[in-house]
């Protein structure tokens, strides 16, 4: 569809929030708690905050809550009754504020979700959920969105998405899907036409720290090198990278049982794990943190690439954030880029 | 609507078998009568079996689709959900989904001869691929199967064995390591790669597929090579620990290798393109 640019003042997002929140939409924004921010239920404009460079917790949680059911069980006399998780259930919600890395993260899990048998678990929730982004106007150096095909103004995975532009704070509305439109329908008042369009002034400066296609195709004779050791010598396979990754999909099966009743649970799992990959006769695949290090850049900028057609790997900065040792992924991807094969 | 891809069917344990100490085959029965209707498999492809309260666990179906109505899985009492399922009596119900991943193309390898080689456990996976050829026997030339386990306790398929080796049209070799005989075992004594190599069978016209423990694998190949057999007709099943059996959990890769999906039987000319990392 066209994109329908509008002008959204300031003070009339409260308003708009008020009026999803009367159209029983559930609201998940970032809220900020013990100094970190994630995204969380807000019920009222106010719990929101704005002034962060990315969140602490991605929005994947929302799409692909890190503790899923899969299905219901329970025991009885007469045998064993089994009901599937009823995906209509799922209620209709609005992420409101995320970052354009976030919003495009979203389409990278859906193709991990869908690239062959479809997740309609995925779908059903991604399909009860329309996406408010907000442009960057600002960043910081773990920031690298254009280098993997992103920007700060990114419209990709947005229903719609809010660039803050000039002294007055109103905000330029591009209302890009219909979802976005039959939103927006809820408050048409609030849009309103405007000649100024061009958001890019405003937006932060993300210079291109490397090529991620260049990447990929070093990648492919890169296997074998012996950067992989050198750069995890210090991993300690804690897995926050992928916790907080909006595009890490790795996920468990378990079952949860209390007494007769229980449930089968889909939940993160992470690569870097030591006994991700650990087979019950005790032979590992992937036996040591440099082989599973390799395994995330690898699946994030070879295969995913290769098999998906989609990069796994937004440039949102924030394992490098979080990680406790120091791990920089823009640092190892500029230092893969440099290495000569 | 839509399907729920993570919903297993129920199956009913129709009857459990004791085959060596802590591995069990079950007979498997789906509760509901559409679904065995709208099921089929191929020789090669595997399932996610469970116990509701204790996990899912992935094993090759170790039937043939020959044999219509009922799976087969065969498995080892190792961690939390083999220990449940070895738990189940029967009459229990269990879940199952599948079939998933690949194929043994034995349309192929018709007119030619086969070369079964297995160690221990994996002559499961193989039992599929072994009763699909014999169930349609005038389509292979010789059939010959090597089948080497460390003690004559761990030799599965007990009754298989002696059905197999009573057969005219069927050679089977035994073997067990040294010093896991028993004073009236008959068989050959040593290790598989070994016996292959003493049992030097023909290369010519002949598919060979290999299936054991990794350092079985590792040593039987070369002994294959020897022997003339190409890249392209051996063939074996990778056993990488999943978790969904369709390409979204992450951790059977190799390299860009889906063993879920793209496997898991794959040929040694195949193997030869991987990253060592399985």
């Amino acid at each position: 569809m066209n994109i329908d640019k509008r002008l959204v003042r300031k003070d009339s997002l409260e308003k708009l929030f008020d009026i999803l929140k009367q159209n029983s939409k559930t609201i998940f924004a970032p809220v900020s708690k013990n100094g970190k921010i994630s995204f969380k239920a807000a019920d009222n404009f106010s719990a929101i905050v704005t002034d962060f460079v990315q969140t602490t917790q991605s929005s994947k949680d929302l799409a692909f809550p890190r503790t899923e059911k899969i299905l219901d069980f329970s025991k009885s006399k007469e045998g064993i009754s089994v009901k599937p998780f009823d995906y209509h259930s799922i209620p209709e919600m609005v992420i409101w504020g995320i970052r354009p890395c976030d919003a495009m993260g979203i389409g990278e899990l859906g193709a991990i979700f869908n690239w062959d048998t479809r997740d309609e678990i995925y779908d059903s929730r991604l399909s009860h959920t329309t996406v408010f982004a907000f442009s960057c106007n600002k960043a910081d150096e773990s920031c690298f969105c254009t280098s993997v095909g992103g920007n700060p103004g990114n419209t990709e995975g947005s229903d719609i998405l809010f660039t803050q532009m000039g002294d007055n704070g109103d905000y330029l509305a591009e209302i890009l899907t219909e979802k976005g439109t039959a939103v927006a329908a809820l408050a048409t008042d609030l849009f309103l036409k405007t000649e100024n369009q061009e958001k890019e002034k405003y937006l932060a400066d993300v210079p291109v720290k490397f090529d991620h296609k260049a990447i990929s195709v070093k990648l492919e004779k890169f296997f074998g090198s012996e950067k992989w050791v050198e750069q995890s010598l210090r991993c300690i396979g804690c897995g926050a990278c992928a916790y907080v990754c909006p595009t890490c999909a790795c996920f468990d099966i378990q079952d949860e049982s209390h007494g007769k009743n229980g449930s089968r649970v889909r939940c993160w799992d992470s690569c870097g794990f030591s006994l991700f990959t650990l087979h019950t006769s005790g032979h590992n695949p992937r036996e040591v943190q440099s082989q599973r290090w390799r395994q995330r850049i690898m699946h994030k900028f070879s295969y995913m690439p290769e098999r998906l057609s989609v990069y796994g790997c937004t440039g949102c900065g924030r394992c490098s954030r979080a990680c406790p040792v120091d791990m920089n992924i823009l640092e190892h991807l500029i230092s893969i880029k440099e290495v000569s094969i | 609507m839509m399907d729920n891809i993570y919903m297993p069917y129920l199956m009913k344990i129709e009857k459990v078998t004791y085959e060596a100490p802590g591995v069990k085959t079950f007979m498997l029965k789906f509760v509901n009568v559409e679904d065995q209707n709208n099921f089929s498999f191929k020789a090669g492809q595997f399932g996610e079996y469970s116990v509701y309260g204790a996990g899912e666990s992935t094993f090759c179906i170790a039937s043939s689709p020959t044999r219509k109505g009922y799976i087969e899985c065969t498995f080892r009492q190792t961690g939390k959900v083999t220990t449940a399922l070895s738990g189940c009596e029967e009459g229990s119900t269990i879940g199952f989904r599948g079939p998933y991943g690949n194929i043994f193309p034995i349309d192929e390898w018709k007119g030619k001869n086969i070369l079964f080689i297995a160690g221990g456990i994996a002559l499961p996976p193989m039992r599929c691929v072994i009763w699909n050829t014999l169930d349609l026997r005038d389509n292979f030339k010789d059939i010959t199967i090597i089948y080497g386990a460390r003690t004559v306790k761990d030799l599965v398929y007990k009754h298989e064995l002696a059905d197999w080796e009573r057969r005219r049209d069927v050679k089977l070799i035994t073997t067990v390591d040294p010093g896991g005989e028993s004073p009236d075992w008959r068989g050959e004594i040593g290790f598989v790669p070994t016996i292959v190599e003493k049992a030097a069978p023909s290369s010519k016209n002949t598919i060979a597929v290999v299936c054991g423990p990794p350092v079985m694998i590792k040593y039987t190949f070369p002994v294959l090579a020897k022997l003339g057999f190409a890249d392209d007709s051996i063939y074996t099943t990778l056993e990488n620990r999943m978790k969904c059996g369709f390409g979204k959990c992450g951790r059977c890769n190799v390299g860009k290798v889906y063993v879920c999906k793209d496997g898991p039987v794959f040929t040694l000319a195949q193997l030869k393109q991987l990253p060592d990392e399985y």
